[in-house]
């Protein structure tokens, strides 16, 4: 007969999943959703120096990328990009662990990670350029220090590693972040990643958002348990902190980017959020989430705790959000501006890159369309949708 | 010149590769203290040691990833897959990162990953020791594929691949590991002769018999055999799957008017049937007679017992040359139901 307690060596069973209450109590947090301060010994010690000023800088980057992040839906409405995958209520966990790194850091990072790519100083119409189809890379990764966005679900973790892993070869005191889903750490890659980081002992910081949906799927069916309770199963510290809270988040990644320089090998940090927005521009939340759990989340917005917190210390005064809203308005006309004035790319662009070398067999199609595209007068008309009953184009 | 087995000559050639570039470092399964399970890293690890020549966890998707963010940081990895079979599990990141990585950063990254798999049967081994998966990669773009079938190129090929700053899979014909030849060691490697080149290895003017890796010597073997019958078959050795060197092939066959290709894996959708399409575009008017393929069947690599069977060998190849030159009359022709012919019921 099947038993059904669980015998003692077989511990380790017992939770399954969390309430909402079990779950926001487990974070470590700095910043209430009122704006309150929170003593927190842990991480205290590691945000100290920054005054209010330094904080009202954070909530800027979040006010930007929150309205670049409204911007980028709007194009997409309009047609001029393809598809936008919302951060929305993410602002957080982006800016507060991108505003931890050094610029010799290294970012591998999801399709996701908008905020991120505004912290690496990237122009946000660079990476519009992606999303418009123009390009599979808008920026030099190694001016950047952030690869391309990665599709593959979980695996940008293993390059983060290997990058890392390079980093201890080098002697080097850089870090190299992974980005990555609740969703995401299901994925052999990401396990591996941990696998690997831990035998190493390489300076990787493992960056979860768990933001509660993998499209339309909870995250508890990927994880039974917290996700963050699954890295030292790996030997890997691991930390989960309240993703909406910037000063939590901030400090959390600073204590793992200081493991990784001095030594101490990867870091696991679970940043619990939430995607107060669809999946992408494609998706519909209402056909699997509940608009309660979105109201619940309403009350944790990342921005308004801040809001609250320079308020209380008399530092959200007209003139600094006058600041942030001519800021905020720039960032939106500038990506406006320059993501409509993307141009085309030119179509043997198609034939670029794909070899470091010249490679025989790539180089007779490249020539074979050549002399295709020759017999059009208009280069862009090949492959346009033609009208019913007309053959040929403009050929 | 020395002589040495073909898995010594990757040995010396991995060896040159490390002593060359403090940047280049072997990744993999038991290629430590091992010396990999067919030695072919054998001591490499004791003279560069563990950072360099690197036991990985058992996983092959963690290797591959691994090797690309250390190409990302300007390493040059050399990827051990212990066998064949086992690369499936590096699939995704071979195609969809390894691959498209200095396209999809517009060149700014160059990935010179080099992918070593001890490749094909013969050798009487367990499931999934035995397969040719290079048919995968050679459709992939942006990798390179080759294989070489002699220890000279073995010594010269891993080099070349691993010189190469695009990524290239390096199929090692795993049951001529332990065949002997001369290797010319000093031969700077700028005087070989390029890595994407086919070689003609027997001269002849009645068939071009297209072969690589493991069977370039059973079909170097078949000409021998063909020239007592008065035949004389034109053995190339592609060297390069990826991309074929299509202009010595062309001239080949351009010259017989008869092509044959064989390869152990299976044909559909294999390199045999890329090679002939290709040749059919470029030779139609020279071609005397309809292609032929010799390759294993369409099954999952059989038990030890039937690799026999399987596996082109010296008279399945003569086989196909008969049928190249139109000797087998229509009953031996293979399955090819005649025009209205009734579907078996
Ligand atoms: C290997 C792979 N499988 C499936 C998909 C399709 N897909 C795209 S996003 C996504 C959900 C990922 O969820 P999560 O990791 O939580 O990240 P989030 O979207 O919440 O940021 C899926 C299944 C994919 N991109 N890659
Ligand atoms: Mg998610």
């Amino acid at each position: 007969m099947l038993q059904t307690q669980t015998p003692a060596h077989f511990a380790g069973r017992e939770s399954s999943t969390q309430t909402d209450a079990t779950e926001q109590a487990s974070l470590a947090r700095m910043l209430a959703p009122s704006g309150e301060r929170l003593p927190n010994a842990e991480l205290d010690p590691w945000v100290a120096e920054l005054d209010a000023a330094a904080i009202g800088a954070l909530y800027q980057d979040m006010a930007i990328i929150r309205r670049l992040d409204a911007e980028g839906t709007a194009l997409q409405r309009q047609g001029q990009i393809a598809l936008w995958p919302p951060l929305l209520g993410q602002e957080a966990a982006q800016i507060g662990s991108a505003r931890a790194l050094r610029s010799d850091d290294f970012v591998f990072s999801s399709y996701r990670e908008m905020g991120v790519v505004w912290a690496r100083g990237v122009r946000p119409s660079q990476l519009n350029r992606v999303w418009r189809g123009v390009t599979a890379s808008g920026w030099d990764p190694y001016e950047a220090h952030m690869a391309p966005l990665q599709v593959i679900i979980g695996a940008q973790t293993l390059h983060a590693t290997g990058y890392a892993l390079g980093i201890q070869n080098d002697g080097a005191d850089a870090a190299a972040v992974a980005y990555f889903g609740d969703g995401a750490t299901s994925q052999g890659d990401v396990n591996e990643a941990m696998v690997f980081a831990a035998s190493f002992q390489t300076p990787v910081v493992f960056f979860c958002q768990n933001n509660h949906w993998a499209i339309s799927e909870p995250v508890g069916l990927q994880a039974n348990r917290p996700i963050a309770d699954r890295a030292p199963g790996f030997g890997i510290p691991s930390m989960r902190v309240d993703g909406n809270d910037v000063l939590a988040v901030l400090a959390a990644t600073r204590i793992a980017l200081d493991r990784a320089r001095t030594g101490g090998g990867p870091s696991f940090i679970e940043a619990v959020t939430y995607r107060m927005g669809p999946h992408t521009t494609a998706d519909d939340p209402r056909k699997y989430r509940d608009p309660a759990e979105l109201e619940l989340w309403a009350g944790r917005d990342p921005l308004a705790r801040v809001e609250a917190f320079l308020r209380n210390q008399g530092a959200f005064t007209a003139q600094f959000e006058q600041q942030v809203a001519e800021a905020t308005d720039a960032a939106a006309a500038e990506v406006r501006a320059e993501t409509i004035a993307i141009p085309d790319p030119d179509p043997m662009e198609l034939f670029d890159h794909v070899y470091a070398e010249p490679h025989t067999g790539l180089a007779r199609e490249r020539s074979d369309y050549l002399r295709y595209l020759s017999q059009f007068e208009d280069p862009a008309a090949p492959g346009q949708p033609q009208q019913a009953g007309q053959t040929g184009g403009a050929r | 010149m020395t002589v040495m087995t073909l898995a010594g000559a990757i040995n010396a050639g991995l060896r040159a590769a490390l002593a060359a570039d403090p940047k280049t470092l072997l990744m993999g399964e038991d290629i430590g203290a091992l010396g990999g399970v067919y030695r072919v890293t054998d001591g490499l690890q004791a003279e560069f040691g563990p950072r360099r020549v690197v036991d990985t966890p058992l996983a092959e998707s963690g290797i591959l990833g691994t090797a690309v963010g250390l190409g990302y940081r300007g390493y040059r990895p050399v990827v051990e897959i212990q066998f064949d079979g086992f690369i499936y599990p590096a699939f995704d990141q071979i195609v969809s990162q390894v691959s498209r990585t200095h396209a999809r950063t517009r060149g700014a990254v160059t990935l010179p990953i080099t992918i070593r798999v001890p490749f094909g049967g013969g050798i009487g081994s367990a499931e999934h020791h035995s397969e040719s998966p290079e048919a995968y990669f050679a459709h992939t773009p942006g990798l390179r594929v080759i294989s070489p079938s002699t220890p000279q190129d073995a010594f010269t090929m891993i080099q070349q691949a691993i010189a190469c700053p695009d990524p290239v899979l390096f199929f090692e014909p795993k049951r001529r590991y332990h065949v002997k030849g001369e290797v010319d060691v000093e031969r700077p490697l700028a005087d070989a002769a390029p890595m994407g080149g086919a070689h003609v290895v027997v001269a002849g003017s009645d068939v071009t018999l297209l072969a690589y890796g493991p069977l370039v010597a059973t079909a170097t073997d078949a000409a021998t055999a063909a020239r007592a019958e008065g035949i004389s078959i034109e053995v190339i050795d592609l060297r390069s799957l990826a991309p074929l060197d299509l202009d010595t092939l062309a001239a080949s066959v351009q010259k017989t008017g008869r092509l044959v290709v064989t390869h152990e894996a299976p044909g559909f959708g294999g390199l045999g049937a890329e090679i002939v399409a290709s040749l059919t575009e470029r030779c139609f008017d020279y071609l005397e007679h309809a292609p032929v393929r010799v390759t294993g069947f369409g099954v999952p690599y059989p038990p030890a017992k039937l690799e026999r069977h399987y596996l082109p060998d010296l008279d399945r190849i003569l086989d196909g040359v008969d049928r190249a030159l139109g000797r087998l009359g229509a009953a031996a022709a293979p399955t090819v139901p005649a025009r209205g012919a009734e579907v078996a019921q």
